[in-house]
């Protein structure tokens, strides 16, 4: 395997994702530099999941192109190595794990389908980078709390020393205080590990606190790609970015209104 | 005016395996004809607060107070049949996700129609005339359309309208909403809003809005009360937010990322055992 250390860590080219003739994802391109953190915004239905899920296989790609640090996927079935550098993290912490299995067990399974021996040691460092530590490991997920929940996911995800880590709205079913502890903790996994973020979620408050580039996605296509500072700072040119950024802004009573 | 609502010492407790666990420690408030807010993380109590109120804690729940009182009447001590007549009547509660809070086997006219007919002798034909008004209330552009279809045709935000038409179709006194838009994106969020607050203030309602979301509460309500661990830690103007004193209240302010504002990392919640006392 060749690893060109010059192109995009994910270059995605037309993609569309067509499910029955509603187009998810509409010759969608971008691309994604090493080391970046890229955010995703857009109300549901405008593909921002859908991106994130077929590029981690789990929506069928109908045409377009995905390339992995300038190799480019072939269709049909990927190689299992793909699966070890490109690993995801869902948003409801109470689904995305199995609620029969020890937490050991869970962080074993990525380990054992990968053929990875060492994973005492793996798992003891996983738990412990996310801030768990060793005696989290044989606990079940019920025993666990939301944000506890998610950092084992966190832990899963980095187990198999991935590159590119998509994280699909990974704090919004969690609470504010905890939120804060879990992007903090990301910011620093990536840090530590120089990892590349895709991130979806619908606060904007979040994707600029986490993301230097931000795309907005409406109806499967791309409408516009900022840096997180213009954003912020209103440079910003579609009437429908606008939107997002006045929504973000909380409950304004209209004026005129007898209270 | 004479207040609403008084709430005065509610504890709402669960019998488990491993003991009782308190929900609600101890809850005090009254409420007028205006827009209260509570807030508080998940685990704190809020919801459990506004389902005591509606009637709708649990049978196995241990529910006590010294004064629950809607407009003179003893909440805790009246027949069940009082309850249910005031349950959707006087007093209404919106639920956070129209998916699962609506009747999917019955069409959205028919339910609207259902809840003012329970609660008041009126025609079928009149009853669907109200119903289609009230749709129209909540915004919705076709009412007519929207009367015969199904929850799963419409779509989130257009249930929960749909859900605030149904609630308030009878014309309660007091609404209870349970994260009436945490299940919705954004840009519609700020729609169900204006709509709740504009009806809200037509009627003269009392309103208990139950959020976690201490700055969208604090932009909608008037007074806020915030809970931790069953309690009610403090209590604000809405409008005085930026002065909050107990660090909880501050803590959950200061940790939210927010536009324009380059804190890496974010402030944690540092959570102090006597918070709980």
């Amino acid at each position: 395997m060749t690893i060109d250390s010059m192109s995009p860590a994910l270059s995605v080219k037309n993609l569309s994702v067509v499910y029955g003739g509603y187009h998810a994802l509409d010759q969608l391109s971008v691309d994604i530099t090493p080391g970046e953190a890229f955010g995703l915004v857009g109300e549901s239905g405008s593909g921002k999941s859908t991106l994130l899920r077929a590029v981690a296989g789990l929506a069928p790609v109908t045409s377009g192109s995905i390339r992995l640090q300038g190799e480019t996927l072939k269709p049909g079935r990927r190689e299992r190595t793909y699966y070890s550098r490109v690993q995801m993290v869902f948003q409801d912490p109470f689904g995305s794990l199995h609620p029969r299995q020890t937490i050991d067990r869970q962080l074993l399974e990525p380990l054992a389908i990968h053929g990875v021996g060492d994973g005492e040691r793996r798992i003891l460092r996983a738990l412990d980078e996310v801030g768990l530590g060793a005696g989290f490991r044989f606990r079940y997920p019920h025993q666990l709390s939301g944000g506890q929940r998610q950092r084992v996911a966190i832990a899963r995800a980095l187990i198999l020393e991935p590159t590119i880590l998509l994280l699909d709205e990974p704090t919004s079913a969690l609470d504010a205080s905890v939120q804060a502890e879990v992007l903090n903790l990301l910011e620093q996994v990536r840090r530590d590990r120089r990892l590349t973020f895709v991130m979806v979620t619908h606060d904007l408050g979040v994707v600029t606190h986490m993301c230097e580039r931000i795309a907005v996605l409406q109806h499967g296509r791309m409408v516009e790609l900022v840096a997180a500072n213009d954003l912020v700072a209103g440079r910003i040119t579609t009437e429908y970015t606008r939107q997002l950024m006045r929504a973000s802004e909380g409950f304004v009573r209209a004026s005129g209104l007898a209270a | 005016m004479r207040p609403l609502l008084h709430v005065d010492d509610l504890k709402v407790s669960f019998p488990t395996r491993s003991g009782l666990v308190e929900a609600v420690r101890g809850v005090s408030f009254t409420l007028g004809r205006e827009r209260l807010g509570i807030v508080g993380e998940s685990g704190s109590g809020k919801s459990q607060t506004g389902r005591a109120i509606m009637g709708l804690t649990p049978p196995q729940a241990r529910i006590s107070a010294a004064r629950l009182e809607f407009d003179g009447i003893d909440l805790l001590s009246a027949p069940p049949k009082l309850r249910r007549s005031l349950r959707g009547g006087r007093i209404a509660m919106v639920l956070q996700d129209p998916k699962y809070s609506l009747n999917p086997v019955m069409s959205i006219g028919r339910q609207i129609v259902e809840t003012l007919r329970t609660h008041e002798n009126v025609s079928r034909k009149v009853a669907r005339e109200r119903a289609l008004d009230m749709l129209a209330a909540v915004q919705i552009r076709d009412p007519a359309r929207v009367f015969d279809l199904y929850p799963h045709e419409v779509s989130g935000g257009m249930g929960q309208r749909a859900m605030i038409a149904m609630m308030l179709v009878a014309g309660p006194e007091l609404l209870i909403a349970d994260e009436p838009t945490s299940a919705l994106d954004v840009t519609v969020q700020l729609e169900v809003l204006s709509i709740l607050d504009r009806l809200v203030a037509d009627r003269g309602m009392g309103l208990v809005f139950v959020s976690h979301d201490l700055r969208l509460v604090s932009s909608f309500c008037d007074r806020v009360l915030v809970m931790y661990a069953g309690k009610v830690v403090e209590e604000i103007a809405a409008s005085e937010l930026g002065n909050a004193r107990h660090p909880y209240t501050r803590g959950l302010l200061n940790c939210m990322p927010t536009l324009g504002t380059n804190r890496h990392p974010l402030p944690v919640l540092d959570r102090q055992p006597e918070w709980r006392l």
